[in-house]
């Protein structure tokens, strides 16, 4: 089908900080697109055919090709624009492999139990998956440090790849912390992260593509509510 | 304090897929690196101090800083040493992301089913199996008619996936199957990348594999 937009369309779901993931760098970029909203329960054949091994949201289509996983998106996206708006990865190839670990660990040891705790049967489960989460996350303290190198952001002195990783979680960070009742990037144990975050959530950026954290809430309610009635049934 | 050392160093264990992955990268582009086995039972300073997140193998260290997880320590390998052949395919972004898609996917499939095979019994064996065997006709249909993943070329989800290969044989013994059978294409895949001098000198054979499992399973009191 052809299209303005520059040929670029989006498959997300609102709620998805993965989705998020990819508007961000879509915005950072300045590239405009076409945004298609999926019903996950019903999903369509334009998502079964572009992402038949995962069914997953998102897929980003470039001129009718797809291009699947959010950080494999963002990289394309990074390489295919390298000429528009900024850089996402550093030009140094030790600086991105450190980079690249980062948001690595981000998708690697806070998905899965970030996914468990509001898929969670039993109230056991949910707090063994709040309890991983919330050790998981101090890490990033440390990956902070090593990757701002005393600046203002991940990147340095602007926003770079993990910024975007971790960033397009911000409103979930916020909506787990009223559901848990307790801060997930706490100042106390994790400063620099917790300024990052306030940093990253004033930008103009984040206020344009980041999903309201009382409707995550709400969406986070429902889910745990949804799977717990489930279990006993 | 030592200066730190110069060159490449790999800190990896003799049958990790994963760290075979760094190691033939290497090979093929006729890298000179120091080979470090590490003892996972007992682990060095040198390997908390250099993977203290994770505290795994394999750790690539490049005039002794450090780069941990294997995909990540391909495409620095591709990155910082330009003028050696290529593993993820230049100049073409839609190809790389195919390739990183496909890399993705075996790290994300492939290991887990298969301890899985060798972990457990009964119904959830048998549902391994199937899973498996799907798979590995995934891969073989990303594939295709391909001789490599990469095309002409040994690239980036080949070397991805290829220490795998030497996993085949402990997959088809506790899951019943033939991967000729399931996957022909894939089959002649592993061959022919058995036929590289990269791959050849890298891989242990098939039935060390199978005996290290064995190993793992008495250490595991998996009966």
């Amino acid at each position: 089908m052809a299209g303005g937009n520059g040929g670029l369309k989006l498959v997300g779901q609102w709620a998805s900080p993965f989705v998020t993931r990819v508007k961000l760098a879509l915005h950072i970029k300045g590239l405009r697109y076409e945004y298609l909203e999926e019903d996950l329960g019903n999903k369509s054949d334009l998502l079964l055919s572009c992402n038949p091994v995962h069914k997953k949201v998102p897929v980003l289509l470039h001129n009718g090709k797809p291009i699947c996983e959010s950080q494999i998106i963002v990289q394309y996206i990074d390489e295919v624009f390298a000429g528009t708006g900024p850089s996402l990865l550093p030009a140094d190839p030790y600086e991105r492999a450190v980079a690249r670990f980062w948001a690595a660990y981000i998708d690697d040891k806070l998905e899965p139990p970030w996914d468990r705790l509001f898929r969670a049967k039993t109230d056991e489960v949910r707090a063994a998956a709040t309890k991983q989460l919330f050790e998981e996350v101090e890490a990033l303290e440390g990956g902070f440090k090593e990757c701002s190198k005393g600046k203002d952001f991940f990147g340095g002195d602007s926003i770079g790849y993990v910024d975007v990783a971790l960033g397009c979680l911000v409103s979930w960070v916020k909506a787990t912390s009223v559901l848990a009742g307790a801060e997930l990037f706490d100042a106390a144990k994790m400063p620099l992260l917790a300024a990052w975050m306030e940093r990253f959530g004033e930008l103009e950026l984040a206020r344009a593509v980041l999903q309201d954290v009382d409707a995550a809430v709400e969406h986070g309610r429902m889910l745990m509510a949804k799977n717990a009635a489930r279990a006993s049934n | 304090m030592a200066a730190e050392k110069k060159g490449l160093q790999l800190l990896d264990f003799w049958v990790s897929p994963f760290g075979q992955r760094c190691r033939i990268a290497m090979a093929e582009k006729g890298l000179a690196y120091e080979y470090l086995e590490q003892d996972l039972g007992n682990k060095s300073e040198l390997l908390l101090r250099s993977n203290p997140v994770h505290k795994k193998i394999p750790v690539l260290l490049h005039d002794g800083r450090p780069v941990c997880e294997s995909l990540i320590i391909l495409q620095y390998l591709d990155e910082a040493f330009p003028s050696t052949p290529a593993l993820l395919p230049a100049g073409d972004p839609y190809a790389r992301a195919q390739a990183r898609f496909w890399a993705d996917y075996v790290d994300k499939k492939v290991y887990d089913c298969g301890s899985r095979l060798w972990k457990l019994k009964g119904e959830p064996q048998a549902e391994a199996r199937k899973e498996m065997v799907e798979i590995l006709k995934t891969l073989e249909g990303a594939l295709g008619e391909k001789p490599y993943f990469g095309g002409d070329t040994f690239g980036f989800v080949d070397v991805a996936f290829v220490p795998f290969t030497a996993w085949f044989l402990s997959y088809e013994r506790y899951g019943e199957f033939s991967v000729a059978e399931v996957a022909p294409k894939l089959a002649a895949w592993a061959k022919r990348c058995g036929e590289r001098e990269s791959v050849a000198k890298n891989l242990h054979p098939p039935e060390k594999v199978y005996e290290f499992i064995g190993v793992l399973k008495k250490k595991y009191g998996v009966e």
